[in-house]
């Protein structure tokens, strides 16, 4: 009898271990970032916060899973990031990476996560090359890509009469992208580009690349960056006159972080494009307070915070219609493209084939300093780009996933 | 000529000036600092950074503007310098340069890490002066009052550095005190005491050229972990501890960065440290070092 009792006692432990095997509920979620440079405040430690809201708002731990973010500083050099990102995969047992500014190091990330059948939830970097060339059935690129910066504010500055563009590009995947981007952009739409200069990454001096972009008498100066090269370039375009001298600033890609950084006096008038702004409605002002509420600095969340949260949320979606976690990569982002996205951040849309998020993009105006009513009012909206306009239309794209 | 345009390539030499002034005035106070005391100061350029953040502070908790900060910046942050060398530089004095080197490298990144911490890496705004604001046409191109400010500025200031240092009592006294403390006390001279001023002399340097920047760069934790870097390359192409050697070095390769950027800006990040390279290679003193 005793014995009996033993082996029955044995073949249910073995039959609850199995059904924990199938419903797995841990997760790790890694944010790599720029926790230091020049990128730092539009990702950084406010990814990991945005990262750590995602899990406490997903609702999953109340329901028995245990979820962990942890936090690695890339340094914006992609032997950094893939060495953190192996680590992270090899090691640390890391499921989902999320975040990765700085284009060169998120096209590093993503061969790697590929090859070991991770997920890639990518906010911070831009390059459309993501979901275009480079495609990987375990990325999602949700925030924003170079696509859309060249079509929201590229188009709108050659429709106001900016038809001679002179770029300066940041030397690396992210420039190239989107001078690329922006130049077919541009073409298309009747106006040409007179020249380029390549600055490094990270540059605290202008005044040469402005100088020759002054010199090449181009209605419009493209700033191809981003961060702090973005910053400094504006400011000391406005030093040297450039503005006032009739040439236009088209600022490519700017953060609510940079505005704040130039200040409203020097960055007013500016025309960008962004998809998200924590003041669009109630549920973004929600999110933003208790956001701000957590940050060193009481900065509101930018558009990079907000797609980390959102897409984790998603993610988190996934995993719960799946019954646990599969340990799958490509498996978890196939279910995040089949289910529709609902968040109260980016609204409702969807992940395409190529693994790129669909939603609207709006084109913005920094506020004169009159017309800003308190900290970190900023913007107003100047147009919506309608989410089917808003990325490559799946018949131009060079993915290999999407079937033509 | 060449398919070079004449003007534009004037306008890159008198930037590269404008560069080469913050160069030669942190290099400067670098050399001052290890000519005399034989520290190599790897936080200067945390003190730079904090010469500007001392700008920022004055302005929107003080609102003292941009003169005061120009004065008072450089004595304050001297001040710290002073504490910094009396609580902890002079602890590791005689010791291998080594010991210094990882010192106020630490110090360096503690410093940078507490202001990354409170005020994030993209900076604050801070604005150029109404008096020195808008510019000049050159005809070849436009230059702002500001930057025209910045070469006057710290012209004057290496000038009057070097004139101190090498051409007064007190710079004698410096000198002799470096070659042999013993001696110099002897004579009744306060050595320590001296060792000391020099070092908050040579961070006040740093933090004037900090104040310099504010109104060009953002105000940011990491604008003098830029900097530094390059000033240390043009402190070894000068002939570490030479005080005019430096201030040469500081604006000649302020200028040859310039046209670096004109006719080929992808290698303007490196160009100084190539220089660098070939010095080392044929003079391993520095242009005007001395063999010791």
């Amino acid at each position: 009898m005793n014995r009996v009792h033993s082996i029955l006692m044995f073949g249910v432990a073995m039959a609850l271990s199995t059904a924990a095997m199938a419903q797995d509920k841990t997760v790790k979620v890694g944010n790599l970032s720029d926790q230091s440079g020049l990128y730092a405040d539009l990702g950084g430690p406010g990814s990991t916060l945005a990262a750590q809201m995602a899990v406490e708002d997903s609702g999953l731990v109340a329901k028995g899973w245990k979820i962990d973010v942890i936090a690695g500083d890339h340094q914006n050099k992609p032997d950094v990031g893939t060495n953190i990102a192996r680590q992270w995969l090899d090691v640390d047992k890391v499921d989902v990476i999320v975040d990765v500014p700085s284009s060169g190091v998120a096209l590093a990330v993503n061969t790697v996560v590929k090859e070991k059948n991770a997920v890639f939830l990518n906010s911070g970097a831009a390059a459309s090359d993501l979901t275009n060339s480079q495609c990987s059935p375990n990325t999602v690129h949700w925030t924003y890509d170079t696509y859309l910066l060249a079509n929201g504010t590229g188009k709108a500055v050659v429709k106001a009469g900016g038809d001679s563009w002179f770029f300066l590009t940041a030397d690396y995947a992210f420039g190239a992208a989107l001078e690329r981007d922006t130049t077919a952009v541009i073409n298309a739409n009747g106006g040409k580009v007179l020249g380029a200069v390549r600055h490094p990454l990270n540059t605290s001096d202008f005044s040469s690349f402005l100088l020759q972009a002054q010199s090449s008498k181009a209605k419009v100066i493209g700033l191809a960056n981003a961060g702090g090269d973005t910053t400094n370039a504006i400011k000391q375009a406005a030093e040297f006159g450039i503005v006032s001298g009739g040439q236009k600033l088209a600022a490519l890609l700017l953060f609510i972080t940079d505005v704040h950084s130039l200040g409203l006096n020097i960055a007013q008038g500016l025309t960008f494009t962004e998809t998200f702004y924590w003041d669009m409605n109630d549920q973004t002002r929600a999110f933003s307070k208790r956001f701000s509420e957590r940050m060193k600095n009481k900065a509101p969340p930018s558009m990079v915070h907000a797609g980390v949260y959102a897409s984790l949320i998603h993610y988190f979606k996934a995993l719960e219609a799946l019954g646990g976690n599969p340990h799958d990569g490509a498996k978890v982002v196939a279910k995040m493209k089949e289910m529709p996205t609902d968040d109260p951040l980016f609204g409702k849309g969807v992940i395409r084939a190529d693994g790129r998020k669909i939603h609207p993009g709006y084109l913005f105006e920094v506020k004169k300093p009159s017309e800003s009513k308190g900290p970190w009012d900023y913007y107003k909206l100047i147009a919506t780009i309608p989410a089917e306009e808003a990325f490559t239309p799946l018949s131009q794209s060079t993915c290999s996933l999407v079937k033509k | 000529m060449l398919g070079i345009n004449t003007q534009a390539l004037f306008g890159q030499l008198l930037l590269g000036l404008i560069n080469g002034s913050f160069y030669a005035l942190l290099s400067l106070g670098l050399a001052v600092i290890f000519g005399m005391l034989n520290i190599i100061n790897f936080a200067h350029g945390a003190l730079f950074m904090m010469g500007a953040f001392c700008a920022y502070f004055l302005l929107t908790w003080f609102d003292l503007n941009y003169w005061w900060a120009l004065v008072l910046a450089p004595l304050i942050i001297g001040g710290f310098g002073i504490v910094l060398q009396h609580t902890l530089l002079r602890r590791i004095a005689g010791l291998d340069h080594l010991y210094s080197l990882l010192l106020t490298f630490g110090l360096a990144l503690i410093i940078q890490g507490v202001f990354l911490n409170y005020y994030g890496s993209s900076g604050l705004p801070y604005a150029i002066p109404a008096a020195l604001q808008g510019g000049t046409n050159l005809g070849f191109m436009f230059l702002p009052n500001y930057r025209a400010w910045v070469v006057v500025v710290s012209l004057a200031v290496c000038l009057a550095t070097w004139f101190l240092i090498e051409r007064t009592r007190f710079g004698s006294y410096l000198r002799a005190a470096t070659e042999n403390p013993q001696l110099v006390s002897a004579f009744g001279i306060n050595v320590p005491l001296m060792i000391t001023l020099t070092y908050g002399l040579g961070v006040g340097l740093a933090a004037l050229a900090g104040v310099l920047a504010a109104p060009i760069n953002q105000v940011r934790p990491l604008m003098g972990a830029d900097f530094i870097i390059v000033v240390f390359a043009v402190v070894v192409i000068g002939g570490m501890g030479s005080i005019l050697g430096s201030i040469v070095t500081g604006f000649a390769l302020g200028i040859i960065e310039g046209l670096t950027k004109y006719f080929y800006p992808e290698a303007s990040n490196t160009v100084v440290f190539l220089l660098m390279v070939l010095v080392l290679l044929v003079k391993p003193t520095g242009l005007t070092g001395k063999a010791t």
